[in-house]
């Protein structure tokens, strides 16, 4: 298990950044992500593994409006 | 970039100008002596009163500058100075007050050609003000004036000319231009400007023939587009400046100002703010196309992305996605605008967002056939006449765009004007006996631009939409249509004034956002959907609170200032994430306008400092608005819909998260529970926390549990005058 945004969310084995902006449907480009408080750079998200019980930040910017 | 269209093809309409100038009369032609800003000012303003025909300046003392700073500030002092407390919209005494602010006209740095305007709302009864952009303000600025007021009524339909190079002011009947704004601006641009290349010193606002009759009314400022050899539009939208503005019996506004050359605010150190414009201007050229697409698809990026987060207002905000959202795909928006053209509707604006959709062939109305360049659709147009409505179809919502602009109706009302109507419909609170005829199902995007003509006619059931959805609620349940409490539930407007577009029922910082509002319900002044519900970073009501406080008070400073909201967050630079949770007021950003302010004016300021003038003026007009008898607890409480579901298809549609919401933070099981027990659990919730939220907000802003700014605030403020103090110390206790 891993919070994502601090909701809980399944974990497996092999899971990238990617694949949870995927599950959750994170599509807006302008993100900030951090997996245990460490910033993640853009362009690496398909290869940035998530451990268990990682704590995953995606800030979204505020755009909008 | 290959154009596979030739974007200059459109319907002219400068054929009879010459002879409708020629049947102008003169009423009054008033001397000026032209002047340009000085650290941003001009330190004068310009008063007309139509009635008397009375040409005034005034001076704009330092006090005017110390308070209330500019832009908006200017506008919410004269407006407070003209009207009484019992003063009504259409009362001669009404003012309209166009103010650019202080580093508008820099053409250094991105969005600064904005003017605000304010005025006394015909459709909420407190003051309004609208962020808009275009020419008109900067060349009025640079004619001399910080502010223009327009008070009194004229007789007959009138020009009010502004004429920088003529030394002159005039005051003309114009007995014979058709007012619709696409045809007007073209006109009065032709008629005013010497010469083809001068057309790009001509600014003209104008409301068409839908001002005429709906309390949705605004006004359109032109630019002359000169890739296009067309004249373009924006809209001052909100709040029903255009009705104001055409009771008055102006058909346009025009300035004609001097040549543009560089540095026209007599900046003090003029490097420091070219340097901070090129450190952006660099960003938007390096990263624009990997984040919001600003320069090719303009805000109409938002379109998928809103639809993804179910926050898209779908069928008057009761869902938040649509199965059709790829037929209004920013993908669909970005074929039809032109691409590859500067579409800034200010000079050096890098951001160039102001996209047209050229060779539109009008379908309907009294320009069918027609070949017209339309500006937009933006999101706020692209969900509110599409989306909400259940429309779907590219080429009705351009249709409905071309008119709402032309007849000077605001897009963002009329569709939720429409979706409010469409929902009546669907409920059976109205029929086709009392709609005239007009199937107001789902999806009909020609009764949508039908009520448009109607509204442009004075008739029909359009011109019942136009007054807004407050008057529809009221209006029905007089009738005996409808039960009041339940369109109270589903009418997207909070005192008196319509929603924008977005879903705000999971976001409770949002609902305040919208709700807790000084003009009515508006997204400029906080959006906060994607902190709150998606970042989960706001949780507890202390927080949102502080959210609520920092920025609807940042926001304000655009108005203040003549500069556009969005260069300072659709666009960020490229280490904007080191900044974690902050991130989202973009630091950087923030540090670049200190940089502007302080290279314009010559006063270094910090953010704080940045705060503390929005806040002055913040409450000023939370102020206002008590007292034109509009104010307290009361007035900030939004529909239900906002908050949750008012239905069982809304519950259903969203069971899961209802459901789970039931069970882990109300404390209570679901399990065998009606949708309507589970639909009262949740009322009963969620208009608690709004409470609560409201608590934190008010105390955080220093009002009173009532929302009432305390002496101690309007003290810190320094607005603590004895006219307001006398306002305000009634509801003090």
């Amino acid at each position: 298990m891993i919070t994502v945004n601090n909701d809980p969310m399944d974990w497996r084995d092999g899971m990238t950044v990617a694949d949870i902006l995927k599950a959750r449907n994170y599509i807006f480009r302008m993100i900030a992500v951090q997996v245990n408080g460490e910033l993640v750079p853009r362009g690496t998200y398909d290869r940035t593994a998530v451990p268990d019980g990682a704590d995953v930040q995606v800030i979204h910017m505020i755009s909008g409006g | 970039m290959t154009i596979a269209y030739d974007y200059k093809t459109r319907t002219s309409y400068t054929d009879g100008a010459a002879a409708q100038k020629a049947a102008h009369k003169v009423l009054l032609q008033h001397p000026f002596e032209p002047s340009l800003p000085e650290r941003g000012y001009t330190n004068r303003t310009l008063h007309i009163d139509l009635s008397t025909l009375t040409v005034t300046e005034k001076a704009v003392t330092q006090q005017m500058k110390d308070i209330f700073v500019g832009g908006r500030g200017f506008g919410l002092w004269y407006l407070w100075q003209a009207i009484k407390p019992t003063t009504k919209w259409n009362d001669p005494e009404n003012d309209i007050v166009i103010s650019p602010g202080p580093l508008a006209g820099n053409t250094q740095y991105a969005g600064s050609g904005k003017s605000l305007v304010v005025t006394l709302s015909p459709l909420t009864s407190i003051p309004v003000d609208s962020n808009v952009g275009g020419y008109f303000g900067p060349l009025l600025k640079f004619c001399g004036y910080d502010a223009l007021e327009i008070q009194g009524k004229a007789a007959r339909d009138v020009v009010v000319l502004i004429d920088g190079p003529k030394k002159t002011i005039t005051i003309e009947e114009a007995p014979e231009e058709n007012p619709d704004s696409h045809v007007a601006a073209e006109i009065f641009t032709h008629q005013y400007a010497e010469n083809d290349k001068d057309f790009v010193n001509v600014g003209v606002v104008s409301a068409g023939k839908g001002a005429d009759h709906a309390r949705i009314g605004c006004l359109n400022f032109s630019w002359f587009d000169p890739k296009r050899g067309a004249v373009r539009l924006k809209q001052a939208g909100r709040g029903g400046i255009g009705l104001v503005f055409r009771d008055k019996k102006i058909k346009a506004l025009v300035v004609h100002g001097p040549k543009l050359k560089a540095n026209m605010n007599n900046a003090v150190n003029f490097e420091r703010t070219s340097k901070v414009g090129r450190k952006l201007a660099k960003e938007i050229h390096d990263f624009d196309d990997q984040q919001c697409k600003m320069r090719s698809i303009g805000t109409a990026h938002l379109v998928e992305v809103m639809d993804a987060y179910d926050l898209l207002p779908v069928h008057n905000f009761q869902y938040g996605k649509h199965k059709d959202i790829d037929k209004i795909h920013s993908t669909v928006w970005q074929k039809r605008f032109t691409q590859g053209i500067f579409d800034g509707c200010w000079y050096g604006c890098h951001m160039a967002c102001a996209k047209g959709a050229d060779c539109h062939k009008v379908m309907t109305g009294p320009y069918k056939g027609h070949i017209v360049t339309v500006d937009g659709p933006e999101y706020e147009t692209a969900a509110g006449l599409g989306s909400n409505c259940g429309i779907f179809d590219p080429d009705w919502i351009l249709e409905s765009n071309f008119y709402c602009d032309t007849y000077g109706v605001d897009t963002i009302s009329f569709g939720t004007c429409c979706a409010f109507a469409m929902e009546c419909f669907q409920r059976g609170i109205l029929n086709l006996e009392r709609t005239d005829g007009l199937d107001l199902t789902w999806g009909n995007g020609a009764s949508h631009v039908e009520l448009l003509h109607q509204m442009a006619r004075g008739e029909g059931f359009g011109l019942l939409v136009g007054q807004g959805v407050k008057y529809m609620q009221e209006h029905f349940a007089g009738k005996g249509w409808g039960d009041l409490q339940f369109m109270r539930d589903i009418g997207m407007q909070v005192k008196g004034m319509e929603y924008s577009q977005y879903q705000s029922k999971e976001s409770l910082a949002q609902q305040g956002g919208y709700a807790l509002t000084n003009k009515g319900p508006q997204h400029d002044e906080a959006w906060l959907i994607f902190m709150d519900m998606v970042n989960n970073q706001i949780p507890t009501f202390e927080d949102k609170a502080e959210a609520l406080h920092y920025f609807p008070l940042f926001r304000t400073w655009f108005g203040l200032m003549g500069l556009c909201k969005l260069p300072w967050n659709d666009i960020e630079p490229a280490d904007n994430a080191k900044h974690g949770k902050d991130a989202a007021k973009v630091p950087e950003h923030v540090q670049n306008y200190l940089e502007l302010y302080a290279g314009i004016t010559g006063k270094e300021m910090t953010n704080e400092e940045l705060i503390l003038q929005s806040e002055a003026v913040y409450n000023f007009q939370r102020v206002f608005n008590l007292r034109m008898g509009m104010g307290g607890r009361k007035s900030d409480w939004p529909p239900y819909r906002s908050m949750g579901p008012v239905t069982k298809e809304e519950y259903e549609s969203r069971a899961e998260r209802y459901d789970k919401q039931l069970k882990e933070l109300i404390g209570v099981d679901p399990e065998g529970k009606s949708t309507e027990e589970k639909m009262a659990l949740h009322r009963k919730w969620r208009e608690d926390r709004y409470n609560k939220l409201c608590d934190a907000v008010y105390a955080r802003r220093g009002w009173s549990n009532n929302a009432i700014p305390t002496l101690e605030t309007l003290k810190k403020f320094k607005i603590d005058f004895p006219e307001v103090v006398e306002v305000v110390r009634p509801h003090l206790g």
